[in-house]
This record gives C-alpha cells, sequence and structure tokens, in this order.
C-alpha cells in the first residue's frame, strides 16, 4: 500500500490548491456564478418577498435577511461536489491515482482551495449586503468570529461535497443535485423565523445546521434575530456551539470517507 | 517488464478477468485487443494501480501492482480515455501541474515541459486552454503528460480511438521513437490496424481470457490463406466451386463459398502448399474462364473474426 509522507501529502495538496485557483484566472467569471444566486435571492427576498415580511420589531428585513444568505453560501456544496465528479469524469481521478503522489492530497487539496473560493465568495456577499444596508454591530472582534464560523462551516460542507462528488462521479448529476440546495437553505431561519411553521417543520428548520450557522451569524454581527424563548431546542439557544458541533461532526465522518472512497473511486 | 499471472477480477456478478496471463518483455509493444467489454481496460487498469485483482498476480518493472504500488507509479505512465488532461488549464499549466506531481522540481518541470512540447509540436498551442484543442491535439498532450518521467513502461488505453489519420499517424511515430529509446509499452485497441502496425506481440482477450497470442505474422499463419477466383460467366460457377473444392491444396473438409453477385467462389488453403499455375490450369481443364485468380493472406480482422466467434459459438453451445 501507499507510503504516507507528509511532505509529499503538504506538497501535492498545495499543486491541487494551485490548480484549483489556477480556472480562476482564466475564467474569473467562475466566482460570479457562485455569488449569482445569493445576490438574485437578495433582489428576490430583500425586496419583492422582503416588503410583505414583517419581522419582529418591524425593523428593515434585510438586517434579518444578510446573515442568512451568508448561512446559504456557506451551505453550498454544489461548486465542490461539481468539480469533484467533473474529475472523476473526465479521468482525472484516474491519473492523479497512477502518479506517486501523497495519499490524501488530492482530497485535501480540493478542499483546500475551496476555503479560498470560499472566503471569496462570503467576502463578495458581504460587500453586497452592505450595498443593500446591512451593517456590523457588535464590533469587528465579534464580527471575524462570525466569518471565522463561517468559513469552518463551509470547510466542513466541502468535505461533503467532495465525498458526494466521487460517490457521483458524473458532473453532470452533481449539477443537477444542485436543485437541493435551495429547499435546505429555505427550510431554516434563513428567510423567516421558524416560529410561524408547523410544528414538525419547525423542529426539522432548528436542527438544520443552516439555521445553527445563520443564529450564530446574526449574534455575532449583532443582527436582528428571533426572541429565543424558554422552550426552545438545544441548537436555537446556543446557535455557536451547534455550529461548531455540526462543523467538527460533519469533518469526522466525512473526511476518513471520502479519503477512502477517493482510493476505491471507480467508473 | 509487465507481467500478470492468472488474474481474476470481479465487479459484482460480471467476471471481467479470468485468469488472465501476459508476459510482455523489455523494450518491445504488446497489443491487447479485444472486443468491448472483454476486458483489456480492467487489464490495464489492474497494471496501472487502479484495480485490485481479487487472485492472481501481476508486476511492473519487477513491483507486484498491490504491495508496491508506489514503485510500480514511480515506473509508469497512462495515457488514453481513462487518463485526461485538465481542459481548464493551458498545455502548459497540465505539464507543470504533472510535473510537480512528479516531484521534479520547478525548474526540471519547465524545462521537461518546454522539450516535450517541442517534441510533440505543441509549442504553439502550450499558452492556450486545452478546452480549445483539437482532439488529436488534445491527446497527442495526454500522451505527453504520461511521460513527463520519462516512465520505463506506458500505457496507452485505446490511444487513437475517434483521431483522424493524421493525428493517429503522429501518435504512432512517437510511440515507435518511445520504443526505440527502450521503453516497453501496453497498449489496448479495437483498430486491428493499430495492432498490426505497432504491436511485436498480440494478446486476443475475449471475455476475460487471453485467447490467443503471437505476433501478428504468426496469428495470420493460424488462420492460413484464402483462394479468391472470380469466373467470367455466373453459370461456370458451380464447376468452380468443384474444381476449388478438389484442390489439393484446400483446407480438408473446406467448402468454397460462392458469391453469385460478384462471381466469387473462395476457399481457405494451406498458403505454402498452393500454386496459383496449378488452380488456373485446374480451371481451365474444366472449361472455366476466370477473370481473377488470387491469394490472399488473411487481414488481422479476419484472425479476430475467426477467433473470438469460435468462442462465441462455443459459449452459445
Amino acid at each position: 500500500m501507499s507510503t504516507l509522507n507528509l511532505r509529499w501529502e503538504l506538497a501535492d495538496g498545495a499543486t491541487i490548491v494551485r490548480r484549483n485557483l489556477t480556472y480562476l484566472r482564466h475564467a474569473p467569471g467562475m466566482l460570479a456564478v457562485i455569488v449569482m444566486a445569493p445576490v438574485a435571492m437578495v433582489v428576490m427576498f430583500g425586496y419583492v418577498f422582503g416588503s410583505a415580511i414583517v419581522v419582529p420589531g418591524n425593523a428593515n428585513y434585510r438586517e434579518y435577511l444578510i446573515p442568512g444568505l451568508f448561512g446559504m453560501v456557506a451551505v453550498n456544496l454544489i461548486p465542490m461536489m461539481v468539480t469533484m465528479a467533473r474529475d472523476v469524469d473526465q479521468g482525472f481521478v484516474d491519473r492523479y491515482r497512477t502518479l506517486p503522489m501523497g495519499r490524501a492530497a488530492v482530497p485535501f487539496g480540493m478542499t483546500g482551495s475551496q476555503i479560498v473560493l470560499g472566503a471569496l465568495s462570503l467576502a463578495l456577499m458581504a460587500l453586497c449586503g452592505l450595498a443593500v444596508g446591512w451593517r456590523i454591530h457588535n464590533g469587528w472582534g465579534r464580527a471575524l468570529a462570525g466569518f471565522g464560523l463561517l468559513l469552518l462551516f463551509q470547510y466542513a460542507m466541502s468535505w461533503v461535497g467532495v465525498y458526494l462528488g466521487l460517490v457521483v462521479g458524473r458532473e453532470e448529476t452533481a449539477s443537477q443535485l444542485s436543485a437541493l440546495v435551495f429547499p435546505v437553505s429555505m427550510v431554516s431561519n434563513a428567510f423567516v423565523p421558524t416560529a410561524g411553521m408547523p410544528a414538525w417543520l419547525r423542529v426539522v428548520a432548528d436542527w438544520n445546521p443552516v439555521s445553527a450557522v445563520v443564529a450564530a451569524c446574526r449574534d455575532l454581527f449583532g443582527n436582528l434575530h428571533a426572541p429565543v424563548t424558554a422552550d426552545a431546542s438545544w441548537p436555537v439557544a446556543h446557535p455557536i456551539a451547534a455550529t461548531l458541533a455540526w462543523s467538527v461532526g460533519l469533518l469526522l465522518v466525512f473526511v476518513p470517507l471520502a479519503v477512502r472512497r477517493y482510493h476505491r473511486t471507480n467508473r | 517488464m509487465i507481467v500478470m499471472d492468472g488474474v481474476h477480477k470481479r465487479f459484482g456478478k460480471v467476471q471481467a478477468l479470468w485468469g488472465f496471463d501476459l508476459a510482455v518483455p523489455a523494450g518491445t509493444v504488446c497489443g491487447v485487443l479485444g472486443p468491448n467489454g472483454a476486458g483489456k481496460t480492467t487489464a490495464m487498469r489492474v497494471l496501472a494501480t487502479l484495480l485490485k485483482p481479487d487472485a492472481g498476480s501481476a508486476s511492473v518493472a519487477g513491483f507486484d501492482v498491490t504491495r508496491q504500488a508506489d514503485q510500480v507509479r514511480r515506473s509508469i505512465g497512462l495515457a488514453g480515455q481513462h487518463a485526461a488532461v485538465d481542459e481548464r488549464l493551458t498545455g502548459r499549466e497540465n505539464l507543470l501541474m504533472f510535473g510537480r506531481l512528479h516531484h521534479l522540481g520547478g525548474r526540471a518541470a519547465r524545462a521537461r515541459a518546454d522539450d516535450l512540447l517541442a517534441r510533440f509540436d505543441l509549442t504553439d498551442a502550450a499558452d492556450r486552454l486545452v478546452g480549445k484543442y483539437s482532439g488529436g491535439m488534445r491527446r497527442r498532450l495526454d500522451v505527453v503528460a504520461s511521460l513527463i518521467t520519462s516512465p520505463p513502461v506506458l500505457f496507452l488505453d485505446e490511444p487513437t480511438t475517434g483521431l483522424d489519420p493524421h493525428s493517429r499517424n503522429a501518435i504512432w511515430t512517437s510511440v515507435r521513437d518511445l520504443v526505440a529509446a527502450g521503453t516497453t509499452v501496453l497498449l489496448t485497441t479495437q483498430y486491428l490496424d493499430e495492432a498490426d502496425h505497432l504491436a511485436d506481440d498480440i494478446v486476443v482477450i475475449d471475455s476475460g481470457c487471453a485467447i490467443a497470442s503471437g505476433t501478428p505474422d504468426a496469428l495470420k499463419a493460424q488462420i492460413g490463406a484464402r483462394l479468391d477466383v472470380v469466373v467470367a460467366q455466373p453459370s461456370a460457377l458451380a464447376t468452380a466451386k468443384t474444381v476449388l473444392a478438389d484442390l489439393p491444396a484446400a483446407a480438408s473438409g473446406a467448402e468454397p463459398a460462392t458469391d453469385a453477385d460478384q462471381r466469387l467462389v473462395s476457399v481457405p488453403v494451406a498458403a505454402d502448399a498452393i500454386s496459383l499455375t496449378e488452380v488456373v490450369r485446374a480451371l481451365d481443364a474444366a472449361g472455366v474462364v476466370a477473370e481473377d485468380v488470387a491469394l490472399r493472406r488473411p487481414t488481422l480482422d479476419e484472425v479476430f473474426l475467426r477467433l473470438t466467434g469460435r468462442e462465441l459459438e462455443g459459449s452459445r453451445a
């Protein structure tokens, strides 16, 4: 079996990161595609539906909405899944696996590049938010903690994306699955408070990791959020801890799964 | 240099390899021929360390493909339908990336890339995105990518499938050059003329087994030659058929085949035992006017059809 050599793992991982970031240089439009959906959401929800949505305290709905869109960007594992599936589809993974590369270099490199791309798309989303009146109210320290949490969650989701991409193995199928991200982000507190949802749906929404990360952001950025009632479920009462737990849990499950799957990929 | 010994590989209910044997001496080209699904790609993937065999053993350059996968990977290059180049990078970026993944230093990787791009006539396209390459250029880059470290063993998986004749010739020429420089090549192909042109030895694979092997000439000799006679008058076909069946060189028990539209009678014969003069004399004696009498060496296509056809009949019984 392959031997583990930390130096090559790092060097090869860095090569993969470099490769994925080179795409950006050839096709900077790629970044626009990543933020297109959230920007459309700003318009659609911030201005179209938002005009009829009443949030607690009769405050500016966009103040409530923007952390929700951060959550939506962070949970979006589709770009990662599509890139990975495409590499399987086109025989790239096969070529990698015939090279004397580090064992885990490819999945680590893939997710590593996603940290950079993810940070860029969060930054673009923040600029969008600032343009429509979203502000940070609790100081830069907490705001950075908020972005750190978003990046951690996004990184964990990118491992889910790599795993699913390896399993799906076809670029087309992976792209079609992107429709699933939308409902996952919708059934949460991202767009409306969960209090008004039917009881069963509310349970799903409250335990949705998107809700945890969004509530944590609202907390840390000092943005408007629904009041936490005494009977609230654990993730609603402790959104920061819940986000950390979700992220660590996803990493613990999907890092080994993805690395194993990478070595067994077969078409 | 490349050895497979009784390799079995099963995917669910499909037995892809069933005791497959292969031995390729250093510095030669071995062509693995077979219909789709015969197991040739599976064999190549086992050798390229992409698949673990269920049973049997395989080694490349003296290293076992399962126990010494890393050493095998340092000795091989893989190109063809199962190893791709990245269309979202330029040709040069692709080669530099593979150079780095082979742990060449930055400068060595750059020099090697420039050298290979020049040798394969890709220098002008080096800084264009591979997505904009023609099929032939892309395949050339693919072969180039597998040559970054000058591996002693090269696997080419259907390297010219779907290519225009010009690109195909370019790839054939480069394969010959590599072999002249000492590289051992294993090639899978559906094209018999490709195997005929390039391979020193051919292994015919069907249903996961090697059903025949040898040099292209030896395989052709196995099924012998064919005598074709075109008669002037359709009415003479029956007489010509009798004459050919009675030839001493005709394969015993062989029934000559006739084609009324082409006014053609043909019969399998032993190539070394026949004399065309004798045939013409025999036809003349029977009053048959022949327009054309020709002795045809079999093409590899015919060898292949005969071999795999027999196999298919056997499995139907």
